[in-house]
């Protein structure tokens, strides 16, 4: 399972090295969000510091979504579904590898978008170590979430505008979490957010655990 | 002869059905009957609610290479996908490389080959990338890519080119090269010929002379009957669903003799047929 989850998410970071997808359309999506929520927000810097957490989550969600999006497309055109389902890999390492190459793309977006909050938004790091680790559970919950219902949406004719719709409700825990997490963090109060980063640790475990027995059925199905 | 891109099968890639395999390691040589490698009888598959398949008949014998003919819509492509078990077969027998499909239809995928109308390649991805991504998802190693590569012409200059930027034909090339380098037991082609040049239809050939000399069946539709039929054992006719004549390998006549359906085997070449 893991030696197919590696080749799989390989593969996945090779087509963003070739495509330049992510580096030349998602961040700077996910830019644009925060340069303009700034200019929304503007006049009013303490509501623009207070809302940080929500907007870095938003940006990180919103750009999500193009990239489990794009993740997908690439496996449902010409064939390639056929092809995965007669390779003999393991539907759960390819679960793995697809969830692996999205988690390596978001948590790229983020180190990106936490440069792009302190010098925009003058946000400061107050717990690093909290910060960190809920990013590491949240980008693990988004794309193990986000694998699952790519699959599921990538099988259907509506497939470029039912992802939002079956997915934004699902990781809202998410957006919750992390935001709660993100502002102790900012606060230098970690023990205000550590209960906020097991909430997401759960959902990312959760949503692995799914993942690993129900991918198999929607690869197959959907 | 074995060319260059396949090779022939490793003793554990062998095929033979569980009584033989229940034999193995005693030392002694009986024979071996070999049953069909392909074995449909009364074999339904929906799309939907429509019956792709109506009943199909069909035995194709290890070694052989069977054209699919028919016209269009008569199901010929499903039946290539309820060989490769990517289409459910609903009711009847349906066995492929000794898997009873009506059971498990996943377990013979890894020992097929499908070549459909698409390409199943990445865009993105080179005509090097691809051809390694599936055969080391199938299991096999670089070599078998690199070997795959060069048998189909595209170790040049093409090897590092996106497949966006390839032509249909060239796209068709490095399908087949994908395919070959997993060297599957069973090759499922659906048009193998279209969009290819003059020179890539002579290597379809060449390559399905290759397979079946290394051991391995071919199945193939194609609405190309004289270039087809030259290289097929023997037709059958495909029309509604059903296979209207020559379902059976004993209706193979004036084609080169299919290898033979029973054989004094020594046990050994079984011993580790998974």
């Amino acid at each position: 399972m893991f030696r197919d989850a590696a080749l799989v998410a390989g593969k996945d970071l090779r087509l963003e090295w070739r495509s330049r997808v992510t580096t030349n359309q998602v961040m700077p999506f996910a830019v644009l969000v925060l340069v303009l929520f700034a200019f929304a927000l503007d006049p009013d810097r303490r509501i623009l510091v207070e809302a940080t957490p929500g907007l870095f989550w938003l940006a990180v969600l919103f750009s999500a979504l193009l990239a489990i999006q794009r993740a997908f497309v690439v496996e449902s055109i010409d064939g390639v579904r056929d092809g995965l389902r007669l390779s003999g890999l393991d539907p759960a390492g390819i679960f793995l590898g697809k969830a692996a190459g999205i988690a390596v793309h978001l948590l790229a977006l983020e180190l990106v978008l936490g440069a792009g909050v302190a010098v925009f938004y003058g946000a400061h790091l107050g717990s690093p170590v909290l910060l960190v680790l809920t990013c590491l559970a949240a980008t693990t919950g988004l794309a193990s979430a986000g694998s699952l219902y790519g699959v599921l949406a990538a099988g259907l004719r509506v497939r470029e505008t039912i992802l939002p719709l079956l997915l934004l409700p699902v990781v809202a825990p998410v957006l919750i979490g992390a935001t709660q997490a993100f502002e102790a963090g900012f606060r230098g109060t970690p023990a205000d957010g550590w209960r906020w980063f097991g909430l997401l640790a759960v959902f990312a475990l959760m949503y692995t655990i799914i993942g690993l027995f129900a991918f198999d059925p929607l690869l197959e199905e959907a | 002869m074995i060319r260059a891109g396949y090779a022939r099968p490793r003793a554990d890639q062998l095929y033979a059905p569980p009584h033989c395999r229940a034999l193995a390691g005693t030392g002694t040589v009986r024979t071996v009957v070999m049953e069909p490698v392909v074995h449909f009888r009364g074999a339904i598959c929906l799309l939907e609610r429509f019956p792709a398949l109506a009943g199909v008949d069909l035995d194709v014998a290890a070694g052989e290479v069977v054209l699919l003919q028919g016209p269009n819509g008569a199901g010929k492509t499903t039946l290539l996908r309820a060989c490769a078990g990517l289409v459910p077969v609903i009711t009847g027998t349906a066995r492929v490389l000794g898997h009873d499909l009506t059971v498990d239809r996943r377990s013979v995928r890894r020992q097929v080959g499908m070549l459909g109308h698409s390409t199943g390649l990445y865009d993105d991805l080179t005509v090097a990338d691809n051809v390694r991504f599936w055969a080391r998802s199938a299991g096999a190693g670089l070599a078998e890519a690199e070997a795959a590569l060069t048998r189909l012409g595209l170790d040049g200059r093409l090897r590092d080119v996106a497949v966006a930027r390839l032509s249909s034909g060239q796209r068709r090339r490095t399908s087949l090269a994908a395919m070959i380098a997993r060297r599957p037991l069973l090759w499922l082609l659906d048009e193998p010929h279209a969009t290819l040049d003059q020179a890539g239809r002579d290597l379809v050939d060449g390559l399905i002379a290759d397979a079946v000399a290394a051991g391995a069946t071919v199945l193939f539709a194609s609405h190309e009957l004289d270039r087809a039929n030259a290289v097929a054992h023997r037709s059958v006719t495909v029309a509604g669903g059903i296979v209207q004549d020559g379902c059976t390998a004993s209706g193979a006549a004036g084609r080169p003799a299919a290898p033979p359906v029973s054989a004094h085997a020594p046990l050994g070449n079984v011993a580790n047929v998974p």
